[in-house]
């Protein structure tokens, strides 16, 4: 899940009979599964709250590309470095939808830039951890991109057009992204005993992240339920977690790979895994800013932005010379 | 048609060159990915750096077919070392500021036009349908090419300044391209390859034209660099083998 | 300087149906937004034909409008294929 504890400014739910009468118009045609677009009125909570997910959504796609990107150049055959580089790019397209889909509420994709770049808004946790050998291009692709689909299927159902129609794209594209990460770990798996090693190593390092990518349990958290109430948010981080646990550990098993959890274990009674328990103030220090790579990506993305200002500021005064001596001939 | 054996080795060795170029172009502009001006060009520039390891794969496929030696693209691409790599030395060459790597694109779309569509009328069939498919690929490079010269050189002034400072430091590189080796001849003969030198002239009038349309001016052609076709390279080949080859000389026979 | 403006993407696939919009992207101007949405929206040969127009020339219909503009053919049912009840020797009409 790309989005995690995303606030919506609300601090209790409010009952159809408590709501003006606009606001409850508005709910109810979330409540008939009809898509709020653009245009339409909304509550401001609803619109904040969107474009706090969506960008946050974005944020993550952008500087998910470097630790992934960092590996291109270094891929070990042609074929998967082709395969790495369409991935990658394919992250940046899905920046590019998710800006796109938050620019309908009237923010601005420079507007969300200078958000991330400040510190202000966050991106996922899951890309503050390095990239350390090969066998992460692999994990990364098998369990990061296998969470963040988990979600992403369901949103294509929610209530906000745009974000819908954008997730629609961004999953027919991602189906590819687990399993080139999977096949490369499969490669890893049937190798030599140092790619072995290298392939759990990998595991290990990124198993709890990954579990972590869903957010914390809601309980009785009051953004989770408005957010469930409007749509934008399908199922609660726990079930999430649970049916991604569920579907990775036979596919751990096909790899020979290890869990690095030694409490997981099937249920029966429960029809479902259980698992150990998980440490949360990792992903508090994280989403805090002290994660091992925190300081890494937002430099790197605040270089690259800074550094292409004179080429941005080169096109667009390109154009409106061409805009004038357009004029001027007529 | 039936290869005369004795043009095997320089056969391979031109094929070697035109893929070692779009690999290590490839290379160099996948070092953007991620970190473009704007996230539109982050997109395109990979979708170019795709293209040609796309083409890599063809060239260096047929190149390993005719060596005949049990090698494949990627162990061509693998491990060589440097005296071995037959790109020329602008491809090679850092990225840069965006200009840098805009003018280095610029330079070398316009000959891999050129060259692929002579090369297309190959009588060496496998070589003419890479060259035709490639060639479809670089006209539109070509064109993002032109229009990057346009917007940096009639921009402002700082990326005229940019552009102009890259396109002179690159222009000593270019003349390699056209340069015919002595196992070229053989090659040219049988109607297999170009002969490059008589491009150099159309080459120049194309960019010339690009460059007016921003008003710059075409470089004076002075002391050319040579070599990278005899495998003397500049030292950041060095660099950029060991980085793209690590795995397979860290692990050795290992499938990735 | 001010950010690229914003156009909007609209492709005709291979198989002859109308230009569908896709989606949106940022260019400094028109060629470059052509170029641009080549290389964001048809990665998967998705079209054989683009459009671009800038976001802010789109003049689009007012939602407070919608009942006005689009009720009133909710109850032309005759409009569609399905009113008619044929015999049902007579398929495929």
């Amino acid at each position: 899940m790309y989005a995690q504890m995303v606030k919506t400014g609300v601090d209790k739910l409010q009952s159809l009979d408590e709501m003006s009468a606009r606001e409850r118009a508005f709910q109810e045609r979330i409540d008939a599964d009809k898509r709020i677009e653009p245009k339409d009125w909304m509550p401001d909570s609803y619109r904040k709250t969107l474009i706090r997910q969506i960008s946050q959504h974005a944020h993550s796609e952008i500087v998910g590309m470097l630790p992934e990107g960092n590996w291109i150049t270094r891929a070990p055959t042609l074929k998967r470095k082709a395969i790495l580089m369409a991935k990658v790019q394919d992250e940046g397209g899905h920046g590019l939808y998710l800006y796109s889909a938050a620019e309908t509420l009237g923010i601005t994709r420079d507007q969300m830039f200078e958000a991330l770049h400040s510190g202000r808004a966050k991106y996922s946790s899951i890309f503050n951890y390095p990239a350390l050998t090969w066998a992460d291009i692999g994990t990364i692709g098998w369990l990061v991109d296998g969470a963040a689909i988990m979600n992403q299927v369901p949103l294509q159902r929610c209530s906000y057009g745009p974000y819908a129609r954008a997730m629609v794209r961004v999953c027919k594209e991602e189906s590819f992204h687990q399993r080139q990460g999977y096949d490369s770990l499969l490669a890893l798996s049937r190798g030599t005993d140092e790619q072995k090693r290298m392939a759990q190593d990998a595991l290990n390092r990124w198993w709890w992240p990954s579990l972590m990518m869903f957010g914390p349990p809601d309980g009785e958290s009051v953004h989770s339920a408005q957010s469930m109430r409007w749509k934008i948010k399908l199922f609660s981080n726990d079930e999430l977690r649970q049916r991604f646990i569920d579907l990775s550990v036979p596919q751990a098993e096909v790899l020979g790979l290890k869990i690095p959890d030694k409490d997981l274990k099937w249920n029966d009674e429960r029809g479902h895994y259980d698992f150990g328990e998980i440490d949360w103030s990792e992903l508090y220090e994280v989403v805090k800013g002290n994660g091992p790579c925190n300081r890494e990506r937002l430099s790197e993305r605040i270089r690259a932005w800074n550094e292409g200002s004179w080429v941005r500021d080169a096109a667009l005064a390109h154009a409106e010379k061409n805009i004038h001596r357009a004029s001027a001939n007529n | 048609m039936e290869l005369d054996k004795k043009l095997n080795q320089p056969l391979a060795e031109y094929l070697k060159h035109l893929g070692d170029n779009t690999l290590i172009l490839a290379q160099r502009l996948s070092e953007w990915c991620g970190h473009g001006p704007v996230l539109e060009e982050d997109l395109a520039i990979t979708n170019v750096a795709l293209d040609l390891i796309g083409q890599t794969r063809l060239w260096l496929g047929l190149a390993a077919d005719i060596d005949d030696t049990g090698g494949d693209a990627d162990s061509l691409a693998y491990q060589r070392d440097v005296l071995d790599f037959r790109n020329a030395l602008l491809v090679e060459l850092p990225n840069g500021d965006f200009a840098t790597t805009a003018a280095r694109q610029f330079l070398f779309d316009h000959w891999q036009l050129l060259a692929l569509a002579e090369l297309s009328r190959s009588s060496l069939q496998p070589l003419a349908d890479i060259a035709a498919k490639s060639h479809k690929e670089v006209r539109y490079h070509t064109d993002r090419s032109d229009q990057w010269v346009r917007i940096l050189g009639d921009g402002t002034p700082v990326s005229r300044e940019r552009f102009e400072t890259a396109l002179n430091a690159l222009w000593s590189y270019t003349g390699e391209l056209f340069e015919v080796k002595q196992g070229d001849q053989a090659l040219i003969d049988a109607g297999i390859i170009t002969d490059m030198s008589l491009l150099h002239r159309q080459w120049r009038d194309d960019i010339t034209s690009v460059l007016d349309q921003a008003s710059l001016a075409t470089p004076p052609d002075e002391y050319m660099q040579r070599g990278g076709r005899d495998g003397m390279h500049s030292e950041h080949l060095g660099y950029l083998l060991a980085e793209m080859q690590f795995l397979q000389r860290a692990y050795p026979g290992a499938e990735w | 300087m001010h950010e690229w403006p914003l156009w909007e993407v609209f492709i005709r696939s291979q198989h002859g149906l109308a230009h569908r919009h896709v989606g949106s992207l940022h260019a400094a101007d028109a060629e470059m937004a052509v170029r641009n949405a080549r290389d964001v929206y048809t990665r998967r040969s998705e079209g054989v034909s683009i459009w671009v127009v800038r976001s802010s020339d789109i003049i689009a219909s007012r939602p407070d409008e919608k009942d006005a503009l689009f009720e009133p053919s909710d109850d032309k049912v005759y409009r569609h294929p399905t009113f008619y009840k044929l015999p049902d020797e007579v398929d495929n009409m």
